[in-house]
């Protein structure tokens, strides 16, 4: 890298005009659709004159239904990206048979790198905390998070960690070290570029918000459930949101650990993780698969909570088996501690480690095969209806047992030295995430959607991106275990075996499918809004749910509940409908306090960019200033003292009084008539 | 709720402020929660170190950098200003008046600087010697594992002076009351870190 010094060295680090992505066409390009996209969305918003609103309503709101639709927005975006990127390996993959195709191969080595830490930190990552942010808060019956602000920090320190991704697209090259960024070959010696630096900062901004998203879901669990809400009264997807915020408490700070004393390696030459001086590059391996493999149940639980209502609800039936899905959430949690070193068998540790680790891997089989049977068990004489949400939730019982299956093979360490760094674990873990994380958030956003915008989504749509999500799924990974099985390498930009051509021509189709999946959702999204007066769903309970969440109107308003309900038993909204109690307004209203909009959380997550930008070029002055942003902004919040709102009874009285009457007068729909316009979302009673 | 129900130690709430109370049971909560994210990246520090303790590249090892007597002097300043902090503690439990909390405060606040000022000059003597956090595995961590903890005291101390001026600002509301209690939650925090420190790394020194 060519340095620049003086003045323009102080002003901008080591940022230079080599940094513009000119190697190559298709980077030139990508650059490009950034820049055109970032200006026009700014254009837009300004034509529109609509920035006031974005920052009055969205950017600075605390409510945490707001931050939820942002955190799935921002999941969309970034998905967008990554998708792209897949597509384009695949494309490469099934080209460069023999030949260099069109990827060089650092370009390519930069896909994959963030092909995988966008699709896990910026878009898994905001779209479950998206949905558990909606949801939870309604589901327990509160009236927003414990810290609210801290939600909004959380919010704009992941959105910052997702600008810098998107940033390195147009500044620098980033990282070729993959997701999981394994020194030595990501530090200094072997990386000298920026490309390290960026992956290091971004993941950074986004673990510090998820260690303090974990600690504001699970404070909020353990502090918020209206009264009568018992631990074991409340609906799964809120056990599986305190299982995953308490996987997040315990294993973000590994991650944390691991990126900065990396950082501290490649800025200040420490020997944390070199080759050499005492360094020991082993402990970073273990540091990392300390965050990563709970990381995994991270991303995991959150979707077996929404198939576990989504099952019940479109079936008409009790959950199966709550305890024993209570309890296997539990052990799933507290196993996912004690595997993770299935992640390295090959490092060289002694036979007996690896034999404990591969049982204690095989182990969590159990409780994820309980979890299955109950599905299948709440699904058994019940009344199921095929809605797309219900659709995912199907194709995901049988995909993840598959995905299981070869789990299994991988957890034996001899098999596993026979597909280690093979595309067989691509295989695997793209079978464990998109069936076991991705359908959930899908089936997540097509379920609670009503809820949020008061209107249904297209169902026609809806099948048509079902179908291209499994039918591409199959097509995509499946031939990568017979490929990993013939023994090619993970991550290869040109492959010299013409015999894995067909194979990768199926996946490249598959990858194609995929992405027609995504837009399929883009379309279906489009569509449902232009369509939505015909759809609407005010009443709030278009599949008669059984939780809290469906005993409000659609969208529900700021404060969730006018007077906060007593619970007295599961599934509360479902008895209350059952003996008649739903839909009864109280005796009398009452001021109810709300938190106010707030700054902080914007300034504190720009900062935080801004910072970490400045790290990647070595702009000290804009670090600094980051910093010193960052913590003033603290400071100064915490003497600001009129930090609530008062929502008067008159006005909770009259909104209530709007959506009772528009209660008292729609007509009840069947289920069988659930997915036409009949449904103005109010159930008919099933008694 | 009766009257001498202690629910937050520290905290003279009691029946008179329900709300405040109420407010205080979630808002510590979370703080230990922090405290126990803040407790596993300790943790891994301290393993770390354990993993590059051998890690000396033929450069100083503990024996010749630790000087017992100044760590020694240094816990003697932690563990009293965590006695102070206990006072000031009591003191805004007890006191209608802030104004022994006044005291108190900047009492820890001067032992706490007291601390980091010999720790700076520890680790100034170190580099001086060539023994600088670059020089060896062994010292990276080392240096990784003591100044994240001088850095959270430095933190505890800028927030001290925040509470100071907060009490000038506000006397005793419930916010303050509540932020003093996390502020010593943290500080006795430090001071068991610290004592690991003192016993894990300083130790060393006598045997390696």
């Amino acid at each position: 890298m060519t340095e620049t010094r003086g003045v323009w060295h102080l002003l901008l680090g080591n940022l230079t005009y080599n940094a513009l992505p000119f190697y190559s066409a298709i980077a030139a390009f990508a650059a490009g659709l950034v820049v055109v996209g970032a200006i026009s969305v700014f254009v837009l918003i300004t034509w529109l004159g609509k920035w006031r609103y974005l920052w009055t309503e969205w950017f600075t709101s605390v409510d945490h239904k707001r931050i939820g639709i942002m955190y799935i927005i921002i999941a969309f975006i970034m998905m967008s990206r990554a998708l792209i990127e897949a597509v384009l390996m695949r494309v490469q993959q099934a080209v460069a048979i023999n030949s260099p195709g069109f990827l060089p191969p650092d370009h390519f080595g930069q896909l994959f790198s963030t092909h995988g830490t966008i699709m896990i930190f910026f878009m898994a990552m905001p779209f479950l905390t998206g949905l558990i942010n909606y949801v939870m808060p309604l589901q327990i019956g509160a009236r927003d998070v414990k810290f609210p602000l801290l939600n909004s920090i959380s919010l704009w320190l992941t959105g910052g960690g997702a600008g810098l991704m998107m940033v390195s697209l147009v500044l620098g090259k980033f990282s070729t070290g993959g997701w999981s960024g394994y020194p030595p070959y990501t530090g200094i010696e072997f990386s000298p570029g920026v490309g390290p630096d960026y992956w290091i900062w971004a993941v950074s901004l986004s673990s510090i918000g998820t260690t303090l998203t974990g600690l504001n879901f699970a404070t909020t669990i353990y502090k918020g459930r209206a009264p009568g809400m018992t631990l074991m009264r409340m609906p799964l997807f809120c056990w599986t949101s305190l299982c995953t915020s308490i996987l997040m408490i315990f294993a973000m700070p590994p991650l944390t650990v691991a990126t900065t004393l990396l950082a501290l390696d490649r800025y200040l030459g420490m020997h944390f993780f070199t080759n050499g001086m005492g360094g020991n590059m082993m402990n970073y391996a273990n540091l990392f698969w300390l965050f990563g493999h709970p990381e995994v149940y991270i991303l995991i639980l959150p979707a077996f909570g929404v198939y576990s209502e989504v099952i019940p609800a479109f079936s008409s039936k009790r959950l199966y088996g709550y305890t024993s899905l209570v309890c296997a959430t539990m052990a799933i949690a507290v196993l996912s501690f004690t595997v993770w070193l299935h992640h390295f068998f090959t490092m060289g540790q002694s036979a007996n480690i690896n034999a404990a680790f591969g049982i204690a891997t095989m182990t969590i089989g159990v409780p994820t095969g309980v979890k299955v049977y109950d599905w299948l068990l709440t699904m058994c004489r019940g009344r199921v209806r095929f809605t797309p949400p219900m659709l995912f939730s199907l194709a995901f019982i049988v995909s993840f047992v598959i995905g299981g299956m070869t789990g299994i093979i991988l957890a034996t360490p001899p098999l596993d030295y026979m597909v280690h760094n093979t595309v067989f674990l691509v295989a695997h873990f793209h079978n464990m995430l998109i069936p076991g994380l991705l359908y959930g958030m899908i089936a997540g956003y097509q379920y609670w959607f009503p809820k949020a915008f008061g209107f249904r989504l297209n169902e026609t749509w809806g099948r048509i991106a079902f179908g291209c999500w499994v039918v591409g799924f199959y097509l995509a990974f499946m031939p990568l275990y017979v490929l990993g099985a013939e023994g090619m390498p993970r991550r290869s930009q040109e492959v010299f075996d013409t015999a894995y051509r067909p194979w990768l021509l199926i996946a490249m189709v598959g990858a194609f499918i995929l992405l027609a999946g995504l837009v399929s959702l883009f379309i279906q999204l489009r569509v449902s809004i232009k369509q939505r007066d015909s759809n609407r769903v005010f009443a709030g309970d278009p599949w008669d749910g059984r939780g809290l969440e469906w005993s409000v109107s659609a969208p529900p308003p700021e404060y969730n509940f006018a007077v906060i309900p007593t619970v007295t038993s599961r599934d509360t909204f479902a008895g209350q409908k059952e003996h008649g109690q739903a839909y009864h307004p109280p005796q009398t209203y009452q001021d109810i306090e709300m938190p106010k909009n707030s700054a902080a959380g914007v300034v504190i997550g720009i900062s935080g960019a801004a910072c970490a930008f400045g790290l990647v070029w070595h702009i000290w002055w804009m670090s600094i200033l980051g910093l010193i942003l960052i913590w003033g902004t603290v400071i100064v919040r915490s003497f600001v003292r009129d930090i609530y709102k008062v929502i008067p009874a008159a006005e909770v009285a009259r909104t209530e009084a709007r959506w009772l009457n528009h209660v008292a007068n729609v007509r009840a729909v069947p289920r069988e008539l659930e997915t036409t316009p009949a449904n103005k979302g109010l159930a008919e009673s099933v008694a | 709720m009766s009257a001498n129900e202690v629910l937050h130690a520290g905290l003279n709430l009691g029946a008179t402020d329900p709300k405040t109370h109420a407010e205080a049971g979630s808002a510590i909560f979370g703080f230990w929660v922090f405290l126990m994210t803040d407790a596993v990246l300790f943790a891994l520090l301290f393993a770390n170190y354990g993993v590059l303790l051998s890690g000396t590249a033929g450069g100083p090892g503990p024996a010749a950098e630790f000087k017992l007597s100044s760590a020694f002097i240094e816990t003697l300043l932690l563990l009293t200003s965590s006695f102070t902090f206990g006072l000031a503690s009591l003191a805004m439990k007890h006191g209608s008046q802030p104004r022994l909390l006044q005291v108190w405060l900047p009492t820890t606040l001067l032992l706490g600087a007291g601390f980091l000022g010999m720790e700076l000059h520890d680790f100034a003597t170190m580099l001086s010697d060539g023994a600088t956090p670059s020089r060896s595995g062994f010292l990276s961590a080392f240096f990784a594992l003591v100044s994240t903890h001088g850095l959270h005291v430095f933190a505890g101390c800028v927030w001290i002076i925040v509470m100071m001026v907060q009490i000038a600002v506000f006397g005793t509301d419930a916010r303050v009351k509540i932020n003093v209690l996390r502020l010593g939650l943290f500080w006795h925090f430090l001071d068991i870190i610290w004592v690991a420190i003192f016993s894990v790394v300083y130790l060393q020194g006598l045997i390696r």
